[in-house]
């Protein structure tokens, strides 16, 4: 559904070239460094200090962008909801009073309404951000590095392995996302576990074109040359010295990609495919509410605002994360 | 642009070359397509033959559909009749409706088109302006509004806002017309012929059934309009950020001319070239994109389709839709990519 | 390139006025449904063939009952009673055996070829044959491909005889006969588009061949069903035209389409939207309570659903007060017993209401002190969900968990039938209006083994009742009206003290319409939602 993940064979042609760590220190210093000064040094006298600073720099230029800042903020706010769920929310999110508080308006006791099984609208908003991210992170755990581990692969290896496996990566991409997903659903059976396998399956191979080109890039960098010549086999110069360096780029990619994947899972549940009743994730509790739409709005607001703001801070977040990892990348 | 490149022996091979290997490309990926999707198709655990005959059928009627649909084969064997019948263009005939899958197929799938076509459309109109603005005034309130705006497109539950955009704009303002695509009353008085009803309607010069039509699609084509203008107007953006900086910019200001005429002029012609793609691509996603808002807004195009014929186990719907789609989306991905190719002169003098 | 063209600034402002135009004219006409055209919006994607030897869903139950004559119908005001449709008269020889039909003179089928009782038989005979899910309501008579031209046959052109196997109760039969499946078939005209001795199978799927008071126009899947008025009827002639069902499947944009004027009927309208609709002067309701109940079901297969007493401590553990006050509000009523109301025999007892306690009590004796775990299967549309979600609480309140699993409706069903669900919901609609057809499916069970091939409920949920499928047996051939409805009323009390059965409620069918439309009305069961009476 999200057509960016497409947009690789456009933007590849533009992709900025890395620089190569620092491996020039030793300089003396003349006088006392403020911390600053430590930190944006141009000649880190270890390699610790390079990457201290090349953080610094990532940061204070992440932290120039407002908005992206507000996304941080909403995902520390997502996290810190979730975590204290169980404080945080006024009333049990699975038990509600069928007979005395059916589809209440927002107010009183129940600041955001009752469902139509009684159930305090906040609560299951509050518990639901547990959902959220167990799948978020879950799709991301599962998706990423197979992708990493596929794309790394093919644009090593080259040849027939690259063509083989950019075939099966060419096969899923052609798959319309939410179909494939709503397929495997349906063979899997319902649930968020499944759920989370089918977006998973569904989401690898962009990341996989990703580590491919970034792997292409450097495979032929005199630095791997180098690591070569010390005689690494190609599994370790894969995993310990392309994979690292595709890391930030996917770390980006995947960072943006968690909104889509929220949708994606919100999308399952509203056609009634993810999570089992009475759980309460959010595309869910949207599909719930859609039959009270007209006269019960709140049913189907809450959920949908919730999940606009937490895939709109994902999107601020990733999107402030590429222009500071990228200041000269496609979206500046 | 060097008119005579784009001529030389060496680009064409290289070009038909490339168009080559696209095509094996493409015939590779739809085979797995098939393949994948009929797997999927067969280990849901779902009794097609129950799908058929319903609940209430005996046994023995039960027991012989599924020896017509073929069930007690071995999968390969199953498999196999099934490839040969989509190279032969039959995927079997639907249950739901009872007709032949490709049938439905051309019914419902203008439908789509139809939709996306006119949400791309949307979007590109909107989208670009706001990309070349947001480009031109880099870093103003202007451009953090049109990425706030684009960010927002990409961050809401599309079902959610066409659930919203249906309360507001039908049932409340009276503005459009709900859900589906042609007031019954137009049952007798139009007549699709190629499928896209707006221009049906054009075609046979009724303009009331136009204006019906059109108060029915806008609201679902806004919404994914919508949604593709996120993704234009963030990409148009980079495009012409990236033109802005090249030198011949500096050039044609150096030479006096005005802002607008390099903006509009020269910058975004040359953007063009990527934004074809880009828009082409969008359109690809708006048509996968399709199957919630359709579900939303009862649009009887392929996505609805789709999801019901899931929905009632409806297998060989369900495979022929999904390689439907798949297959434009292989293809609109590919011709994007030949697209790109053939236009742009950087890839063309190489 | 054709940005070159135009000028770009010309050309954005061009697009931009053109798209305001659009969205100004976009304003839709409010168009009132045509004065010769019924409208309805309902969910008609159930059907999957229009043919009365095949078709069993519920729509194309309501669209044959339309179109096609039978020999016999419900009588609509009381329907534990049949009336005369094609046939004059009728009478039953003394052994039970042999009913013999005069048939009305001088009918038409729509085409204008004359009905006669050769169509009756042939009718019958294509039934039989093609042998579709629906068949089983005629050749539980004995009849087969074999015999069935003798036993169904017409001896002149205005009688017809009808054999059976067993002297059973003559509304068994003549109530079978009200069935779709029995519907007469223009055999000149079907006979026109035989292909390989199919009966005109193939054609008859979306084509049209009877003599009822509306005939089928149109038909497109998940789209459009067009009737349109057969001028041949010997009847009354239809008022309007045209009926037309709009294939609309949310409640809630039924109700907008209502509203507006868009419909003229709303059929499928949900409880709250059904609150809202009343409220508006312009629309008035009806409803009619439907041959359809709802159960949760406890398969006995799992240990802990088959011990003593565990069945009655979960039919105390469901808040029946609650879910018929919020959830199913207009849409059913409870109902405890497996007969719904209205069919010959029907028992309007219901013994169980919540109670905590009470299931407690009788799960510790159960040896279920401390409760246990099970899941239910359960499709994704409501009012079911909803049910489920609610049992799912108070089971908790006894010390049940219960897990939902959601899943179409196919799923569960394959499930279901496999019997390898713990819990399941479900409802249960009467093929035809006779008790028989639901203590046929609630207390049959010939075979209990894996291999049976009766998939009945009873079955289904492995509950081995050699007693009552005796009894259900000999319900059958009770030829004494009264005796026969007391028998039923025997099972029924048994089926609600011990079954796996926790009967929930009963459907009422409720539509919301313009208050200009005149003579509409629901029937008892789905085959006799008339629109034939229906003028504006």
């Amino acid at each position: 559904m999200y057509p960016k993940v497409h947009c690789a064979p456009v933007l590849k042609n533009r992709r900025f070239r890395r620089p190569l760590p620092n491996f020039v220190g030793f300089e003396m210093i003349t006088r006392p460094l403020s911390r600053r000064e430590w930190l944006m040094s141009d000649r880190p006298q270890s390699r610790m200090q390079a990457r201290l600073g090349r953080a610094y720099l990532v940061w204070s230029r992440f932290a120039s962008n407002k908005l992206a800042v507000v996304g941080l903020g909403i995902i520390i706010a997502l996290l810190l909801v979730a975590a204290f769920a169980n404080v945080l929310a006024p009333h049990s999110p699975v038990v509600g009073d069928l007979r005395n508080a059916r589809l209440l308006p927002p107010g009183g006791e129940y600041l955001l309404g009752t469902d139509d099984q009684g159930r305090d609208i906040l609560s299951r908003l509050i518990y639901g951000s547990r959902l959220t991210l167990y799948v978020v992170i879950l799709v991301a755990i599962i998706a990423a590095p197979i992708g990493l581990l596929v794309g790394t692969i093919a644009g090593y290896a080259g040849g027939w392995t690259d063509s083989i496996l950019m075939r099966i990566t060419d096969i899923f991409l052609a798959f319309p996302k939410l179909i494939l997903a709503l397929a495997f659903v349906a063979a899997l059976g319902p649930g968020i576990e499944n759920a989370v396998i089918a977006i998973a399956i569904t989401s690898w191979p962009p990341y996989a074109r990703i580590a491919r080109a970034e792997t292409l890039t450097v495979r032929n960098s005199d630095y791997i040359a180098a690591v070569r010549l010390m005689g690494a086999s190609p599994i370790r110069i894969v995993l310990r010295h392309i994979m690292p360096l595709c890391l930030s780029s996917l770390i980006v990619r995947v960072t943006l990609d968690m909104a889509g994947i929220i949708l994606t899972a919100a999308g399952l549940g509203f056609l009634g495919l993810g999570a089992q009743p009475p759980l309460p994730e959010w595309g869910a509790m949207i599909a719930s509410g859609r039959r009270f739409i007209m006269d019960q709005w709140w049913v189907a607001a809450a959920p949908g605002f919730a999940i606009l703001i937490v895939s709109l801070g994902f999107n601020l977040l990733g999107d402030g994360l590429r222009d500071a990892l990228d200041p000269r990348g496609s979206n500046q | 642009m060097q008119l005579e490149s784009r001529r030389s022996g060496a680009w064409a091979t290289n070009f038909a070359w490339a168009a080559g290997r696209f095509i094996l490309i493409g015939i590779i990926t739809f085979l797995g397509l098939i393949a994948v999707t009929f797997f999927i198709g067969r280990v849901i655990p779902i009794d097609p033959a129950l799908a058929i005959v319903g609940d209430r059928a005996p046994a023995h009627v039960v027991e012989r559909v599924r020896e017509e649909l073929g069930l007690n084969l071995p999968l390969y064997e199953q498999f196999f009749i099934y490839v040969k019948g989509v190279l032969e263009g039959n995927f079997g005939n639907s249950v739901l409706t009872t007709n032949p899958v490709m049938q439905d197929i051309r019914r419902v799938f203008p439908a789509t088109m139809e939709l996306a076509t006119f949400g791309t459309l949307i979007g590109a109109v909107f989208g670009v302006p706001l990309g070349v603005l947001a480009a031109v005034k880099r870093g103003s309130i202007i451009d953090q509004i049109v990425r706030v705006i684009g960010l927002i497109g990409y961050s809401v539950p599309i079902f959610w806002l066409g659930m919203i955009g249906l309360v507001v704009f039908y049932a409340k303002l009276g503005w459009t017309s709900g859900p589906g695509r042609i007031d019954v009353v137009y049952e007798y008085t139009f007549t699709p012929i190629t499928g896209f009803y707006l221009l049906d309607a054009v075609l046979q010069q009724n303009w009331e059934a136009f204006r019906n039509i059109f108060s029915f699609i806008i609201l679902p084509a806004s919404l994914l309009g919508y949604f593709s203008l996120a993704y234009i107007s963030r990409m148009t953006r980079s495009f012409m950020l990236n033109e802005l900086e090249q030198e011949y910019i500096v050039a044609a200001r150096a030479k006096g001319l005005s802002e607008t005429r390099i903006i509009w002029g020269h910058a975004l012609r040359n953007a063009a070239v990527p934004l074809v793609t880009v828009i082409a691509l969008s359109y690809a996603g708006l048509l996968e994109g399709s199957v919630l808002t359709e579900t939303v807004f009862s649009w009887p195009g392929l996505g609805l389709y789709i999801t019901n014929s899931l929905q009632n186990a409806d297998m060989n719907a369900v495979l022929g839709g999904t390689i439907i789609i798949g297959t434009v989306f292989v293809a609109i991905n590919l011709l994007s990519d030949l697209l790109y190719r053939a236009l742009d002169p950087r890839t063309r003098a190489r | 390139m054709l940005m070159k063209q135009i000028n770009p600034k010309f050309r954005l402002l061009l697009g931009s006025a053109a798209l305001s135009t659009m969205l100004l004219s976009g304003l839709p006409a409010w168009a009132e449904t045509p004065a010769d055209t019924l409208v309805e919006a309902f969910a008609i994607d159930d059907v999957i063939t229009l043919d009365p030897a095949e078709a069993f869903e519920l729509t194309t139950g309501e669209i044959n009952g339309n179109t096609y004559d039978k020999l016999v119908r419900l009588d609509i005001n009381d329907p534990s009673k049949v009336v005369a449709d094609v046939a004059e008269s009728w009478t039953v020889s003394d052994d039970g055996l042999t009913y013999t039909f005069k048939l009305k003179p001088g009918l038409k089928f729509a085409s204008g070829n004359p009905v006669t009782a050769d169509d009756v038989a042939w009718s019958f005979e294509r039934a039989v044959k093609l042998d579709k899910s629906p068949a089983f309501i005629l050749t539980q008579f004995g009849l087969k491909p074999d015999n069935v031209t003798e036993k169904a046959k017409a001896t002149d052109p205005s009688t017809f005889v009808f054999t059976v196997d067993q002297p059973y109760a003559p509304s068994f039969v003549l109530n079978c006969l009200t069935a779709t499946v029995a519907s007469v078939v223009d055999k000149k005209l079907t006979s026109e588009h035989v292909v390989n001795d199919d009966f005109g199978w193939a054609w008859l799927k979306t084509a049209y061949a009877g003599s009822g008071p509306m005939k089928i126009r149109d038909w497109r899947a998940n789209e459009i069903i067009v009737l349109e008025r057969n001028d041949n009827y010997w009847g009354t002639k239809a008022p309007l035209m045209r009926v037309i069902y709009r294939h609309v499947k949310e409640s809630a944009a039924q109700r907008l389409l209502l509203e507006k004027g868009d419909i003229d009927i709303a059929r499928n309208l949900e409880p709250n939207d059904l609150e809202q609709v009343v409220k508006n002067s312009d629309i008035a309701t009806t409803n009619a309570p439907k041959g359809t109940v709802y159960y949760i079901s406890l398969n006995q297969k799992n240990a802990d659903l088959a011990k003593p007493g565990v069945s009655e401590a979960l039919k105390y553990l469901v808040d029946y007060d609650a879910i018929g006050e919020k959830l199913i509000k207009g849409i059913g009523e409870i109902h405890q017993t497996f007969l719904p109301k209205g069919v010959l025999g029907e028992l309007d007892e219901n013994p169980y209401k919540l109670d905590v306690a009470k299931a407690k009590e009788l799960l510790e004796k159960a040896g279920l002190k401390d409760g246990f775990t099970v899941t239910m299967d359960v499709r994704n549309n409501q009012p079911v969900t909803g049910i489920a979600e609610s049992v799912q609480q108070t089971f908790a309140q006894g010390g049940v968990k219960m897990e939902i699993i959601p899943g179409d409706g196919k799923q569960t069903l394959t499930k279901y039938r496999a019997r390898t669900h713990d819990m399941y919901i479900g409802q249960w609609g009467v093929d035809y209006w006779d008790p028989n057809s639901n203590a046929d499916t609630f207390t049959n069970n010939p075979n209990n083994s894996d291999e049976g091939t009766n998939k009945t409920l009873a079955w289904r949920n492995a509950w081995d009742v050699p007693d009552l499928t005796k009894e259900t047996k000999a319900a059958l051939l009770e030829r004494d009206g009264a005796k026969r409805a007391q028998m039923y009323q025997d099972l029924q009390k048994k089926v609600l003290a011990t079954s796996p059965f926790i009967m929930i409620f009963q459907q009422i069918e409720v539509a919301g319409y313009r208050s200009n439309l005149k003579g509409f009305k629901l029937g008892p069961s789905f085959d006799t939602n008339y629109v034939f009476n229906i003028s504006k």
